[in-house]
């Protein structure tokens, strides 16, 4: 039966060359197919959207600049005397991979150049993780169906930051040597196994001879397929669910508005990439990242002051800074039943991490959880129009941003001339009241903006004309807005609080009261979009020419 | 305005029901018309844009030209100072960048400018279909019939303890990543041997320090004799071992009982390594009398016996008894009484057993 019908079909024969090379691929793997699903899928287009593609991009770049380097670096904690043609450093004592860090910067033809692209990537591909995930959100895309993809992010973000510091650490020298020693002592605080975990990561005391090679494997091999795995699960399932789109006139949850992969969004997509790539050389080129050379080879004497970590490990030395050891004549570190529990280090390395990950990776759920939420969403939030969860997310970022300080507390006394003590108590107290503050105030801006939505899509916007009315009564004039640039204002739906309800056996649960209270908490202070009927009595009774004449309508429409 | 923007029920009975009522919203007018861009009506604006566009690309040409150039042109051979390497690694992304960002604003530009710019709306399809997940269930259902596992409990029972003992060899080859702790962190190369005390000499070059080069407000930074001269683990040991030596007023100290003869005419020495997370405790504050840490400002006080007056770190910094020999020389009398660095969990442990 194969037969024949192969037969009846007339088999297609290409023109050209290409044609034929096509066709014979297309034969064997059955790419028209896949052409026909995915060559016009339509793609959303906004700004905000650009920034996991960043993140994407500088991953690719990571891995090009990464494998030049894989090519002159050398792991080896063995001792050498430096003999390359840095002078300051000339037969000193140092490791062999810091020494091969020396050479790649200043022996081997573009390889300063290489070293720079790599750092300034992963800077950059942390950042854009995190910018990412800020939309994400802020806008409400973590909503059903993709939380499972907001996970898979999130352990992106964990991940480009092992991948980050294991990389920081590989040229053993000074800085990245102390951060080591750091991780170190934080390691050791660990209660009962803390001691035996810090051996077994350094081949036994540290700082010793086994973590650079160590760390190293991790660098390049483990942690980087980790991380590609991840994208194919993050893209895979942004490919399952489509992207979401922002509200406006003709976007719903039911469709998809935007331009086709073929030819404009690839096209911008992909001259995206070598826009990402191009802005990184010139940081690259301009702009120094960690110069080795400076800080010697790693000794567990020397510090300079002002040292920094990578502003992603950041927070975590900003909430070590900030923990006091001793309050009063309580000491943070105490014996329990012959054993060392060194609480002010374990809280501040663990805690703050640990509360913003964890409510990170729940947050989806508990959401879904408060609003009874069942529904799919592909239309994206506007922050303000979900004034609560904007809220905790600014608290949040302050809350980060508080500990992110506190990493430069030393460089913030010195800049400014105040004291560090100062500095220090004014960041112990904005770690708890920051949040608090934070959150109420963009509660309150996310609630003034709906309320200004409303006054425009009611009432129109000012137009600067100032009218003097017959009987002397000064007036603006308001244009009315078109139909296209109203919805945008009154598109969005604002959830009541929902009450408490029985379970079936009649009986109002603890965990239910739990959940309606903070149903009430999420929603209670709320801006219902305007009403047709609403718009109608605005035009009636104020009566001022704002409903203005087709002139002033033709205008707006643009 | 606060009569109708709040939505309140109390203050319009339309804002309560809305966003729950069909009738009550706006309904959505669609997508906007399109509109056209020059490029669409003027020939000449479109014949514009295509110059640009290959305008860029032509400049990535460029950018390419500056990158070999700069890579064979400047030698990095003899001679060549860090000013060359600049100039270097300068040009090459320079021309990087130009190479990159010229083909990304071409691409850019071309689909902005040129390319259709029509907003297309398709169909979202169920993620799952009510049908699908009928007949997957019933393929897993016939799977799990066909292996048997339900009816054949032992065949499961046993593949359960199998796997679930399979990874115990994977973890005890990872049992020796390290050698065990035992009392590694107690002790440091400052204990006397074979009765032998040992000297505090300079960090880095190792030459003795004599009590009287150490003047009153100076400070030195101290290794052990023979550290430089060890061949293995001199970091480790380096690591434990380094110390801080400052001249106070002997007035100034005021030692606690048992630690009278730990100093030598005002002459102190502690541990360098900080008692939060290990960093060295690099800064001393001459006026004060105030070591800090710069890398997270634990501050100790010495003439409190180095006792944390500001900062993370929870415990005074470890004291190093010190004396001088027959020739001058500073030496240490004993080892530290307790571990130095940051703390761990077996700690106390260690500290009772040194002193016992």
């Amino acid at each position: 039966m194969s037969a024949a019908s192969t037969a009846e079909a007339p088999a297609f024969v290409a023109k050209t060359k290409t044609g034929r090379i096509t066709d014979f691929v297309d034969a064997r793997v059955g790419g028209s197919g896949i052409l026909r699903e995915f060559g016009r899928k339509v793609f959303p287009d906004h700004w905000s959207f650009m920034f996991g593609e960043v993140a994407l991009y500088s991953f690719v770049i990571l891995l090009l600049s990464g494998t030049f380097l894989t090519f002159f670096f050398d792991p080896s904690m063995a001792e050498t005397h430096y003999a390359g043609s840095y002078v300051p450093l000339k037969n000193v004592e140092m490791s062999v991979a810091y020494s091969s860090s020396l050479n790649i910067s200043f022996d081997i033809r573009g390889g300063l150049f290489m070293r720079q692209v790599h750092h300034w990537a992963a800077l950059l591909f942390v950042a854009s993780i995190a910018v990412h995930m800020l939309r994400v959100f802020f806008t409400g895309a973590f909503r059903k169906p993709r939380e499972m993809n907001w996970v898979v992010g999130s352990v992106l973000l964990i991940l480009a930051m092992a991948a980050g510091f294991t990389g920081y650490s590989l040229p053993d020298d000074l800085l990245s040597g102390n951060g080591l020693r750091i991780i170190d002592g934080v390691i050791k605080s660990i209660p009962v196994v803390g001691t035996y975990i810090s051996f077994f990561l350094f081949g036994g005391e540290f700082p010793g001879t086994a973590v650079i090679g160590r760390l190293y494997m991790l660098h390049i091999l483990l942690v980087p397929a980790l991380i590609l795995l991840m994208i194919v699960l993050h893209l895979f399932m942004v490919v399952v669910h489509k992207h979401t789109q922002y509200p406006g006139p003709g976007r719903n949850d039911g469709n998809v508005v935007g331009y086709p992969l073929g030819p404009v969004y690839a096209a911008k997509a992909g001259g995206f990439f070598f826009i990402v790539f191009g802005v990184i050389a010139l940081m690259a080129a301009f702009f120094t990242i960690n110069p080795i050379w400076n800080y010697g080879p790693y000794d567990p004497s020397p510090v300079s002051a002002g040292t920094q970590p990578d502003w992603y490990i950041g927070f975590v030395d900003g909430a070590l800074r900030l923990m006091p050891g001793v309050i009063g004549d309580f000491h943070f570190e105490y014996v329990v039943f012959g054993y060392t529990l060194t609480l002010n280090v374990l809280l501040p390395a663990l805690v703050p991490a640990g509360i913003l990950f964890t409510v990170m990776f729940m947050y989806p759920w508990i959401e879904a959880w408060v609003t009874k939420d069942t529904r799919e969403h592909h239309v994206l939030d506007r922050p303000r129009n979900a004034p609560t969860r904007t809220a905790i997310g600014v608290a949040g970022f302050v809350w980060y941003c508080v500990m992110w300080a506190a990493a430069g507390s030393d460089l913030i006394a010195t800049h400014f001339h105040v004291s560090l003590n100062d500095v220090t108590y004014w960041l112990r107290a904005l770690f708890f009241i920051g949040p608090v503050i934070a959150f109420v105030v963009a509660k309150r801006v996310a609630l003034a903006l709906q309320r200004k939505d409303r006054e425009i899509a009611l009432h129109g916007r000012e137009t600067g004309r100032i009218v003097r009315l017959p009987h002397g009564e000064f007036i603006e004039v308001h244009a009315p807005l078109d139909e296209y640039k109203r919805y945008k204002l009154v598109g969005f739906e604002s959830p009541a609080p929902l009450p408490a309800v029985p379970n079936e056996h009649g009986i109002v649960t603890r965990k239910e009261k739990r959940r309606a209270f903070l149903s009430k908490w999420f929603f209670e202070d709320r801006v219902a979009p305007a009403t047709p009927a609403e718009l109608e009595a605005a035009h009636g009774h104020h009566g001022h020419p704002a409903v203005g004449s087709a002139e002033e309508n033709k205008s707006l429409s643009h | 305005m606060g009569n109708h923007s709040d939505g309140s029920p109390n203050h319009s009975g339309t804002v309560a029901t809305a966003g729950q009522n069909e009738v009550e919203k706006f309904q959505d007018p669609g997508l906007p018309p399109h509109r056209l861009r020059l490029a669409d009506t003027d020939p000449k604006a479109a014949k514009r844009a295509e110059r640009q566009v290959a305008v860029l690309f032509g400049t990535s040409v460029v950018g390419t030209l500056i990158f070999l150039v700069a890579y064979f042109a400047i030698d990095l051979g003899e001679g060549a100072g860090i000013a060359t390497i600049r100039l270097q690694n300068a040009l090459l992304g320079l021309g990087t960048a130009f190479a990159m960002l010229g083909i990304g604003t071409g691409i850019v530009h071309w689909a902005k400018a040129l390319m259709p710019d029509h907003e297309v709306s398709e169909e979202r399809h169920a993620i799952r279909t009510e049908e699908d997940r009928q007949a997957a269930v019933r393929i897993v259902d016939d799977i799990v019939e066909e292996t048997g596992i339900k009816r054949r409990p032992l065949i499961r029972n046993t593949l359960l303890g199998a796997v679930a003992l399979a990874p115990l060899p994977a973890i005890a080859v990872f049992g020796d990543l390290g050698p065990r702790p035992d009392k590694k962190l107690a002790h440091t190369m400052w204990a006397p041997e074979e009765g032998k005390l040992k000297r505090l000499t300079r960090d880095p070059d190792g030459t003795p320090i004599k009590a009287s080069d150490v003047t009153l407000g100076s400070a030195f930074h101290v290794i052990p004799e023979g550290l430089n001269e060890l061949h293995e683990g001199k970091l480790n040991e380096k690591a434990k071992a380094v110390v801080l030596l400052m001249r106070l007023d002997p007035a100034s100290l005021k030692p606690s009982a048992g630690r009278e003869d730990w100093s030598y005419n005002g002459i102190v020495a502690y541990s360098k390594i900080c008692t939060h997370v290990g960093c060295p405790v690099a800064l001393y504050e001459q006026q004060t009398h105030h070591l800090l840490c710069p890398c997270h400002q634990s501050t100790f006080d010495l003439t409190q016996e180095c006792k944390v007056i500001f900062g993370p770190a929870s415990r005074p910094l470890p004291q190093l008894p010190i004396a001088v020999d027959n020739e001058g020389y500073l030496v240490a009398t004993s080892d530290f009484k307790e571990p130095v660095g940051p703390s761990y969990w077996e700690r106390d442990e260690h500290e009772r057993s040194i002193n016992s």
